[in-house]
């Protein structure tokens, strides 16, 4: 759905900002993995394209309405321009969209291992993980201090918390994939979430594989509409047929079986995906 | 306000509201049906349909650009045999009125798919998507040559049955849209569609190397708009008799007022749907809206108007 937003907040969290919108509706249909695409840059702009966020919280009720939290760094002048946005500003909200992280039917031991801001939408997915039954446990990593995010948070919200820097300023010094091997048998996890860049999904995926774990990835792929009519934001995944497609990000995604991705082949076209170009070709 | 009449007729069809949306810009219907109803629409446009799946072109497809965006997808689709199994189908149930986009890499390519389109149920339209590099002529573009042009149009005129329009969708990377234009009405195409995305290029502040996976991209949203008006101004001038289908920007009713008063029946909205997927409905409530503030009463009254002097309406 789509609903004229209002900015209730924007709170620096370390190198990030933890932004809360007022979105009536949206909260309601809210489910861990699903995101927003919001409006950037206000009625002026000349920035046509929406910016999409992965949602860390979502209230359906409270003094303000339904509320939405999005947490993200700066990257580019759309996020610069939510970032400094003055409560009150209006932003139009397009969500929640994409498909969340499957939930497991029986109460089995979770990991949830997220990256810098990646980690935002985890807290969520923990909350329903316990409710569930399920025991959590989880890994939250950064390049530096700064840029982690809900190493307190995580506290309350699962049994065991692994904290890593690759700087060495906070926790282990290392990647947060690099603790899972041991910490997925200790904790005899069966399903690893992940949530994060790239390179950092593909080695939780092959650590959760490794282990004799299911994985649920959440990719961060840039997109045009969120909504499925552009096939800007496509990667190559396996399907049930064994054949490989070039799927969205936006609409079969964000939340995709980890061995289901090919990880090296994101951003090309493998040879053997439907509908590649055939060798000697017209296309 | 309700009292205006949206009603336009193009090449023979008439629609209730002039708005549709662009090739490539509306994925199935589906996705868009989750906004608004699809069959309020004009027409939905689909994607382009080739004869086989096409996977697309290499990531990235796309980088916003000042009001406007770069985008090459490639023409990812399931091939014909997929999309008449299922997307046409649902537009069809949905009573959307489906106009039917379609690119071959030769003639013999644009034949067939004219000919199991045109003869399948619940299609309103074909638009020849003519953007494509010509497997036969050295891969230079069908919509960059009018002899190549309407050797296309030729070939899917003959094979799409009578009652059913076909449109040529026209690039502006030409060196005369008008020379375009007239060849492929002779050719046989009921209407025009114009314009395509024009190819531009970014390259990316980091790596110094070309930010699209495919090199260049098209170009396409309001940064293109004044372009789109001028090329419907051009061909309406010159060929005041054959109906236009303005493409290219549209954002607002008046960006599609604009398309109309340079001679479109009907117009396309594209990447301005990616930014806002309710934009379709909306150019029409805005439309009705900028019309009424002018006492029009009829949208198909002011077709062309701007090539009118005050008072010599025709
Ligand atoms: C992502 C994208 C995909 C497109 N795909 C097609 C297509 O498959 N066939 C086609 O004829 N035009 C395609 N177009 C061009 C549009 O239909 C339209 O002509 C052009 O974008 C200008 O209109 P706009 O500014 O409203 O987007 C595409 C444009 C975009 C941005
Ligand atoms: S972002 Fe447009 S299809 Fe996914």
């Amino acid at each position: 759905m789509r609903v004229a937003g209002e900015v209730l907040s924007v709170k620096r969290v370390g190198a990030h900002h933890h932004l809360t919108l007022v979105a009536p509706g949206v909260a309601e249909r809210f489910r861990p993995g699903g995101f927003v695409a919001l409006g950037v840059g206000g009625p002026l702009s000349e920035s046509l394209l929406r910016r999409t966020f992965s949602i860390y919280r979502a209230r359906p009720t409270g003094a303000y309405g339904g509320t939405v939290e999005v947490v993200f760094p700066v990257t580019d002048p759309g996020t610069e321009w939510l970032a400094r946005a003055a409560a009150g500003t209006a932003v139009d909200v397009v969500g929640p969209l994409g498909r969340p992280y499957a939930l497991p039917k029986e109460p089995v031991a979770c990991t949830l291992v997220g990256s810098g801001h990646g980690s935002a939408p985890l807290f969520g997915l923990a909350e329903r993980l316990r409710e569930r039954g399920c025991g959590v446990h989880m890994v939250l990593g950064a390049t530096t201090g700064a840029e982690l995010f809900g190493a307190l948070e995580a506290k309350r919200a699962a049994k065991t918390v692994v904290v890593t820097t690759e700087d060495g300023s906070v926790g282990i010094t290392g990647r947060p994939t690099d603790v899972l091997p041991e910490l997925l048998s200790r904790t005899a996890t069966d399903v690893v979430y992940a949530s994060g860049p790239t390179p950092m999904l593909h080695a939780a995926a092959l650590a959760a594989e490794a282990h004799g774990a299911w994985s649920q990835t959440a990719v961060e792929q840039e997109m045009a509409c969120g909504t499925g009519i552009c096939l800007t934001c496509v990667l190559p995944v396996v399907g049930e047929d064994g054949v490989t497609r070039m799927v969205r990000a936006c609409t079969e995604g964000p939340v995709f079986r980890g061995d289901r991705v090919r990880w090296g082949d994101i951003g090309s076209v493998p040879e053997d995906a439907w509908g590649a170009p055939r060798v000697g070709g017209p296309r | 306000m309700s009292d205006v009449d949206l009603t336009t007729t193009v090449a023979g069809l008439t629609l209730p509201n002039p708005v549709m949306t662009a090739a490539g810009c509306a994925g199935t219907g589906k996705e868009l049906d989750q906004f608004f109803d699809v069959s309020e629409l004009g027409a939905v446009v689909t994607r382009t349909v080739t004869l086989d799946p096409v996977a697309g072109a290499p990531m990235p497809r796309m980088t916003a650009t000042p009001s406007g965006m770069l985008s090459a997808v490639g023409l990812q689709g399931p091939g014909l045999q997929g999309f008449l199994a299922t997307e046409l189908p649902w537009l069809a149930q949905r009573r959307a009125r489906a106009v039917v986009s379609i690119a071959g890499a030769t003639l013999g390519e644009y034949g067939e798919l004219a000919r199991r389109v045109g003869n399948s149920p619940g299609v309103t339209a074909v638009e020849v998507n003519l953007a494509i590099a010509n497997g036969d002529n050295r891969g230079r573009d069908f919509a960059s040559e009018p002899y190549q042009a309407a050797k296309v149009l030729e070939v899917v005129r003959r094979d799409v049955p009578r009652g059913i329009p076909v449109l040529a969708k026209l690039s502006a990377d030409v060196d005369d849209i008008v020379d375009v234009a007239r060849a492929v009405t002779k050719a046989g195409a009921d209407a025009l569609v114009m314009i395509n995305a024009v190819r531009g290029m970014a390259i990316d502040p980091r790596t110094l190397r070309p930010t699209l996976g495919a090199v260049t991209g098209g170009l396409s949203g309001p940064a293109l708009h004044p372009l789109a008006v001028r090329c419907v101004w051009d061909v309406h001038e010159a060929l005041p008799e054959v109906p236009v289908i303005g493409v290219g920007g549209v954002r607002t009713g008046y960006d599609a007022l604009e398309l109309i008063l340079a001679g479109a029946s009907a117009v396309q909205v594209g990447t301005a749907v990616f930014a806002d997927p309710t934009t379709p409905m909306r150019v029409v409530a805005d439309l009705r809206h900028e019309l009424a503030r002018r006492d029009i009463a009829c949208v198909a009254d002011v077709v062309g108007r701007a090539h009118h002097q005050e008072g010599d309406r025709p």
